[in-house]
């Protein structure tokens, strides 16, 4: 039990006077921003003053939620936040994402929805009473910031219906575009409101529209009643220089089933925060994934599911694959509490390493308070095996191709798990894509 | 066609020589079965002539057509005709066997100049080796050798070797922990492809497999070095004698 939030130091954000002109210019100039016609007014005063206290979890003593991903580099950036004038283009957009007919699509660039194909059942985020119910904007700054911030006219809050299936699978596509000015901040905030019994697909991406310093605060609450059905879909791709810290909470009744996928591919820092709820019998949380790292990149997954009620079940998978002198952080969390009998929870965090540079921190943490449970846990990192390489060589093949035919693999069993062809497939392009940057920062294997 | 001349080789990290000096000749159309006990170095010969990392060349020269290949990546005396089943064939998560062995096919016919198969083509020969050797159809559909019996890997092994249509084909310990019938089957994949054109080198320690296929000659491996050559009566003789002469012999420095 760690119970050091008082001993949080104070004011480590650096450039905190600019993010107090920023909130209070953004207060001025959004209509109902401050004023009392806002609902969510209070919570954005109170998550201001929280990250005025709390700043950046930059500081390296007594952190351990923080402990293996360092923010020193991010608190010297002074982020801008505001209303950005932005030009869409959505061909360019479609070339960075899939964006089907079939979907329904709805495009947010630098936080402004520009473009809504489709038949979401979407409302402003302003509508929604509960946000900020299951993110608490006290979990850490990232989190206060981007409450702080939350806009007016942005966000999305998605109310599927009880008894009811969605085909149509939503898609919410936050583009960030920093050439605009910056380096900007973009903070997405999604509410998704299951009702009972309803069945639904949800799909997240990000991306970049420039090379520029920038970095995106997601957060994303999601509620499902009981026997309500999400399939969730991630897919972050954030440019190279840019920084990522999403936050992912879940709250489940019972029977409900929650199924989350999703692909990193790192950005200079990425975090992927991600806490599932089971609070009602029978609940079912998957949480896979895969993540991507070269070059000096660094991807920290922070995967936690508390079972509070019993019969349920939770599957935590995460693969990475590294090169170059990347670093990837797994800590994956399971809490079982007390009643929760007949739990069955896994978890399992592989690693792929591609160089001697790569490393990785794995960090499995369980705590069980009831007796009649089923717990597993496992973690491996290693390099591509040798022999195997001979043999799929010895076959004809050379040896990138063998070794992308390996990683290929290695990444398989979690692309399988999509079951849209269309994201399936561009996930795999986007693999193969990735492929010789990998491969160009790969040391760790030769057969000559 | 494949030339062995004076071959000396080292385990590439701790540098313990393992073959110490072997000629050997095989001409097109023979087969040739190296014995020996354990120990003896008839797997790494098997994966030196497949040009595995894990050992280092330290003298001597291996051709083919004569043509060194000591410098050439396993890849690339694949593309030569060479192939090695494998003693104990890796398992590959992810990686389909029809995508594998079709791209390691093209991989061979283009290095060849020979035009890439279409999907078509590729399926129906791939379908009917399938068929033709008796491997279960489910399993194709699963990643490479994961979760496959000792016989179902073994078994794979020669749908490759099918599919591949090597010149020299090298088998390391095909038949060892297999049971009659997949015996039977390696057996008769192994006849099925005798030909004037194409070799073998079967490397084994019991001779079971050779009751099944009738070697041409028949070479003794002791120690890195080849001691006693002869033909398929030698692996009769090995066969009720042992090795128990030949380890006599060198214990006593011959």
């Amino acid at each position: 039990m760690t119970l050091n939030v008082a001993r949080i130091p104070r004011n480590t954000a650096r450039h905190l006077t600019q993010y107090r002109d920023d909130w209070h210019h953004l207060a001025e100039h959004q209509e109902g921003y401050m004023s009392g016609f806002d609902a969510h007014h209070d919570l954005r005063r109170a998550a201001w003053e929280e990250f005025e206290r709390i700043g950046f979890p930059v500081h390296r003593r007594d952190n351990e939620l923080w402990k293996y991903t360092d923010l020193r580099q991010i608190d010297r950036i002074g982020f801008r936040f505001g209303d950005w004038d932005t030009q869409v283009d959505l061909a360019r957009i479609a070339e960075l994402v899939p964006m089907p007919e079939e979907w329904s699509n709805l495009v947010f660039i630098n936080g402004s929805l520009e473009h809504n194909s489709g038949n979401a059942p979407l409302t402003r985020i302003q509508a929604c009473d509960w946000v900020g119910k299951l993110a608490d904007y006290r979990s850490n700054g990232f989190v206060s910031l981007a409450t702080a911030f939350m806009r007016i006219r942005g966000g999305s809050y998605l109310q599927f219906d009880r008894a009811r299936e969605y085909a149509e699978p939503v898609h919410i596509i936050h583009v960030i575009d920093g050439s605009v000015g910056g380096p900007i901040v973009d903070n997405p905030r999604i509410a998704v409101e299951m009702g009972d019994s309803s069945r639904a697909t949800l799909i997240e991406s990000y991306v970049s529209l420039s090379e520029d310093v920038h970095m995106t605060l997601p957060v994303v609450e999601i509620k499902l009643g009981e026997g309500a059905e999400l399939t969730h879909y991630r897919y972050q791709y954030n440019s190279e220089n840019s920084y990522h810290f999403a936050t992912t909470r879940v709250l489940q009744e019972a029977s409900s089933n929650y199924r989350s996928t999703s692909f990193s591919v790192g950005s200079d820092i990425g975090r992927n925060d991600v806490f599932t709820h089971l609070i009602g019998e029978y609940a079912e949380s998957i949480l896979h994934g895969v993540y991507l790292a070269t070059n000096q990149q660094h991807q920290d997954n922070e995967i936690s599911t508390t079972h509070a009620a019993p019969h349920c079940t939770s599957d935590q998978y995460y693969k990475g694959i590294l090169s170059g002198q990347s670093r990837a952080v797994f800590s994956g969390k399971i809490t079982v509490e007390r009643g929760a009998q007949k739990t069955d929870a896994n978890q399992k965090d592989l690693n792929l390493l591609l160089s001697h540079g790569a490393e990785v921190d794995t960090k499995p943490s369980l705590e069980i308070y009831a007796d009649d449970v089923k717990c597993g846990h496992g973690a491996t990192a290693g390099y591509v095996d040798e022999d195997t390489l001979f043999y799929l060589q010895s076959r004809g093949v050379d040896y990138d191709t063998a070794q992308a035919m390996l990683i290929r693999g290695f990444a398989a069993e979690i692309l399988d798990e999509y079951e849209d062809q269309i994201l399936r497939e561009f996930l795999e392009g986007k693999l193969d894509e990735l492929m010789p940057a990998l491969q160009e920062t790969s040391d760790t294997i030769g057969t000559a | 066609m494949l030339k062995i001349e004076n071959l000396h080789a080292a385990v590439t990290d701790s540098e313990e020589e393992i073959l110490k000096g072997i000629d050997l000749q095989v001409k097109p159309g023979e087969v040739h079965a190296i014995m020996g006990p354990n120990g003896s170095g008839k797997s790494t010969l098997a994966n030196v002539l497949m040009g595995k990392s894990a050992y280092t060349v330290t003298q001597g020269d291996i051709t083919v057509d004569g043509e060194s290949i000591v410098e050439m990546m396993p890849d690339e005396r694949a593309h030569l005709g060479m192939f090695l089943a494998m003693q104990y064939p890796s398992e590959v998560p992810g990686v389909r066997p029809w995508q594998f062995l079709k791209a390691a096919k093209d991989a061979i016919d283009d290095a060849n100049g020979e035009k890439k198969m279409s999907v078509r083509q590729f399926s129906k020969l791939f379908d009917e080796k399938v068929e033709e050797i008796g491997i279960n159809p489910d399993l194709i559909k699963r990643s490479l050798n994961e979760g496959f019996s000792g016989g179902e890997k073994k078994r794979n092994e020669m749908l490759q070797m099918h599919v591949l249509d090597p010149r020299i084909a090298i088998m390391d310990e095909t038949d060892s922990g297999l049971d009659i019938d997949a015996l039977q089957a390696v057996a008769d994949g192994v006849n099925r492809m005798r030909s004037p054109e194409r070799s073998f080198v079967i490397v084994t320690h019991y001779q079971r497999l050779l009751h099944y296929v009738r070697p041409d000659i028949v070479h003794v491996l002791v120690d890195g070095k080849i001691v006693e050559t002869g033909d398929a009566s030698l692996a009769e003789r090995v066969e009720q004698n042992g090795y128990r002469d030949y380890l006599a012999a060198q214990r006593n420095g011959k």
